[in-house]
């Protein structure tokens, strides 16, 4: 039974602003998903370093975006991750029908907060110059701006400022499920009527030394270097590991009441949300999923919803292209207690854009939320080749982008290291 | 090097770091650097570091504290460099 709620309590979503690989406006973004374009690119400066994968999906144009958006004294305290951060925020503010403030203005929106959270935050700074500076004795030569750049929450406190937050404001951190996660919290601040809006998020820089470490542990593509939009390979028999990405999607949450009152449009509206941990145990650890833990979440969710799973048109998975993905899709298919052929399309933004880290639940939560408002569900590339646990799946998952003009609910889940899951219910706006 | 060049300079190491351009078309020595110019006092640490770097000069703590106006900075560093 469906819950019935106040609508200061129901949480919609006005505003969207997204910085991907593949597309660096919602437009462009949404072109880009429904066209089956790869934002993934070889980079010479990876092969340089010795790097295995040497394909990653960073954003483009965005030395022109930057200067559009943002004063030279701002970006002077700005690294890669705050810019993402900055210019999706701004572009989900202004989507949703604001201006943005004046720098030299007085008013504070103390009723709007910001969750953006990061894998990995300004980790491009603290190698490039805190830590090269300091080795080398030159403390007193660091300059200002080193601190703000290097806080884990500096992507958040450059919003802050840049659109006068002034309810909660803070950079949080679930890995992977970063993003989703944010949303999830977001959606509670609401809820709890705590804020009448909320920009959640995330983002994550395109810095080699995050992309470093996880080279280290050979859970990246290093089969596709001369074939980088076939390197991002979810759901494939040939899926030889993820492609590192960067980027940032911000969603604009607003309360139905806030929304009303001001006529704004109204994209989907928030039905569900759960985040849990799989307390890395039955098969979970610091970087594969307990099963258990990842089905109660997505249970939770979906009771929190008041849906039935044969209600739920399509999932927007994390589906990274590693040894998981056929554990996840038998984890959803478990969860929502459906049989393969009559499970929702499954799709996985990441097969475009790479794996975002810590924005990977914002990007994709930009997408699910255009795939609800225009009626589509987008392909998933590279996996013609469909591992072969999913073979009894394969009319459920589309290679190219189909239109689903009656499209109603979308389920999205992040998972993340340390076993830890967050899981959303995404429903097209319904008076 | 003589004030006005010296000044021209400065107002160059400064430009990044206002926040209220407009205030750079009328700038003089009587120039407040946070007042008017809006800059924000803790990048007056990487001004100082601009301004020794360009100039060659090392600026002391307790000079650099005392710096309100782009006329203070032009004085400090003329002291240093000596005027032509």
């Amino acid at each position: 039974m469906a819950h019935v709620l106040a609508d200061s309590l129901r949480v919609v979503i006005t505003g969207l602003g997204v910085i991907a690989p593949n597309g660096n406006t919602k437009d462009t973004f949404e072109d880009a998903i429904r066209k089956g374009k790869s934002g993934i690119r070889f980079h010479q400066h990876l092969r340089d370093g010795g790097f295995g994968c040497q394909v990653g999906g960073i954003p483009e144009g965005i030395e022109e975006l930057r200067t559009r958006y943002l004063s030279e004294e701002a970006l002077y305290a700005m690294n890669s991750n705050m810019i993402y951060a900055a210019i999706a925020s701004i572009d989900a503010w202004t989507d949703a029908g604001f201006e943005r403030p004046s720098p030299d203005g007085e008013e504070v929106h103390w009723d709007t907060g910001a969750i953006i959270g990061t894998g990995i935050g300004g980790i491009d700074t603290i190698g490039d110059k805190l830590v090269p500076g300091t080795n080398a004795g030159r403390v007193s030569r660091l300059g200002s701006t080193l601190t703000e750049q290097a806080s884990i929450s500096g992507n958040s406190a450059v919003v802050g400022g840049l659109l006068a937050i002034g309810n909660r404001l803070v950079t949080s951190a679930a890995a992977c499920a970063t993003g989703t996660d944010a949303i999830i919290e977001g959606y509670y601040r609401i809820r709890d009527g705590r804020a009448r809006r909320m920009l959640a998020g995330g983002s994550e820089g395109h810095s080699k030394y995050a992309w470093a470490s996880l080279d280290a542990m050979k859970v990246t593509c290093r089969t596709h270097n001369d074939a980088p939009e076939k390197a991002s390979r979810p759901m494939s028999a040939s899926a030889a590991g993820f492609v590192p990405a960067a980027g940032a999607g911000v969603l604009l949450l607003e309360s139905l009441a806030s929304a009303r009152e001001r006529g704004a449009r109204i994209y989907a509206e928030i039905i569900g949300g759960n985040s849990n941990c799989g307390g890395q145990r039955n098969g979970g650890s610091m970087s594969a999923p307990n099963p258990d833990g990842v089905q109660r979440c997505i249970r939770a969710a979906i009771a929190e919803a008041g849906v039935r799973p044969e209600e739920i048109d399509a999932i927007n998975g994390h589906l990274t292209a590693t040894f998981a993905d056929p554990l996840e899709i038998a984890s959803w298919t478990k969860a929502l207690g459906l049989p393969p052929e009559k499970m929702p399309l499954i799709h996985s933004t990441k097969s475009l854009i790479g794996h975002t880290l810590g924005a990977a639940g914002g990007i994709e939560c930009v997408a699910a939320v255009l795939e609800l408002h225009r009626g589509f569900v987008h392909g998933s590339i590279n996996c013609e080749d469909l591992h072969p646990e999913l073979a009894a799946y394969a009319g459920r998952i589309p290679h190219e982008t189909v239109d689903v003009p009656d499209l109603r609910l979308i389920a999205k889940a992040s998972f993340g290291f340390g076993d830890v899951n967050g899981c959303l219910l995404l429903r097209k706006f319904e008076n | 090097m003589d004030e006005k060049e010296v000044f021209q300079k400065v107002v160059a190491i400064l430009k990044p770091f206002v926040k209220n351009q407009e205030a750079l078309a009328t700038v003089g020595l009587d120039t407040s650097i946070q007042k008017d110019l809006k800059v924000n006092s803790a990048r007056l640490v990487d001004i100082v570091l601009e301004v020794e770097e360009r100039f060659e000069i090392q600026v002391k703590d307790e000079d650099a504290d005392k710096v309100r106006t782009v006329g203070d900075a032009v004085r400090i560093i003329l002291a240093q460099k000596g005027s032509a």
